[in-house]
């Protein structure tokens, strides 16, 4: 684990960035990581993040996100460029995501 | 002393020869991951594996219930080999690993496909094997970019960082 400030918040985060404790996510932290990502964060992303923050707990796919009626798959893949859950849920302060669908 | 150098995959190119539910969703998994991390894919099916992207064959794909040594009873005791040999087990068998695959929210082929050309993947079909088979275009899923030669797939599967894989 390592410290980050982001979005002047110092926080705990994992090597690859992800945030230790997802209940101390903000708005602002997302646009920060989503910075870092080259994405400039849109309604509709946030839609998406908001869905993946509210279903973290049950286990994400791909699969459901597209069945989720916010998004459909390619449509997720051009929000989130290169790699979609994984940097959907690091934007959305949750933990790496270990689905392999 | 060497110096340590790790060239990242950026590319995996993945034929399957085969029609078996393991096989298929062997291959299904290993594209579909690979367009998640945001590396490309290419799939090529050939011989059996056609059975893949066969509209009429796709979504209801076999396991082998005779000659499996992996096979084994709900509980974990020996699958008989007679037992798999006869009528219906199979078929038994293999919607009982289908349903299974559902709950851990794996798609059917059909849609496995979808996910996977949404993703960027592109999915082929050999030539030679729809020629063996005879097959049609008409005959695949839509989502087939193009009946292509081994010698095609070859040349699209270059590149530094790529992977050919054999399922």
């Amino acid at each position: 684990m390592a410290q980050k400030t982001i979005a002047g918040v110092n926080l705990e985060v994992s090597e690859e960035g992800y945030l230790a404790d997802p209940t101390l996510w903000t708005e602002e932290i997302a646009k920060e990581i989503a910075k870092e990502e080259n994405i400039e964060l849109t309604e509709k992303h946030f839609e998406v993040i908001n869905f993946i923050r509210e279903n973290a707990e049950a286990g994400l796919t791909i699969r459901k996100i597209g069945k989720s009626g916010i998004v459909d798959i390619k449509g997720f893949y051009g929000l989130f460029p290169g790699g979609p859950l994984k940097i959907s849920s690091k934007i959305a302060g949750i933990k790496k995501p270990a689905s392999c669908v | 002393m060497t110096e340590k150098k790790d060239t990242q995959v950026k590319k995996v190119a993945i034929i399957c020869a085969k029609a078996s539910i393991e096989d298929v969703y062997a291959t299904l998994v290993m594209a579909n991951g690979a367009v998640m991390e945001g590396m490309e894919a290419k799939v090529f099916f050939t011989f059996f594996g056609l059975d893949a992207i066969t509209k009429k064959q796709m979504n209801k794909l076999h396991t082998a219930t005779v000659g499996n040594p992996g096979m084994r009873m709900p509980g974990g005791l020996p699958f008989p080999t007679l037992l798999g040999a006869i009528p219906g087990v199979e078929a038994g068998v293999s919607a009982m690993m289908r349903s299974q695959m559902e709950k851990l929210d794996i798609p059917p082929v059909d849609e496995f496909l979808d996910m996977i050309t949404a993703g960027g993947g592109e999915i082929y079909a050999c030539k030679l094997a729809m020629d063996m088979f005879k097959l049609e275009k008409e005959d695949l899923s839509d989502q087939v970019s193009a009946v292509i030669t081994i010698g095609d797939f070859y040349a699209m599967a270059g590149g530094e960082g790529s992977q050919i894989i054999f399922t």
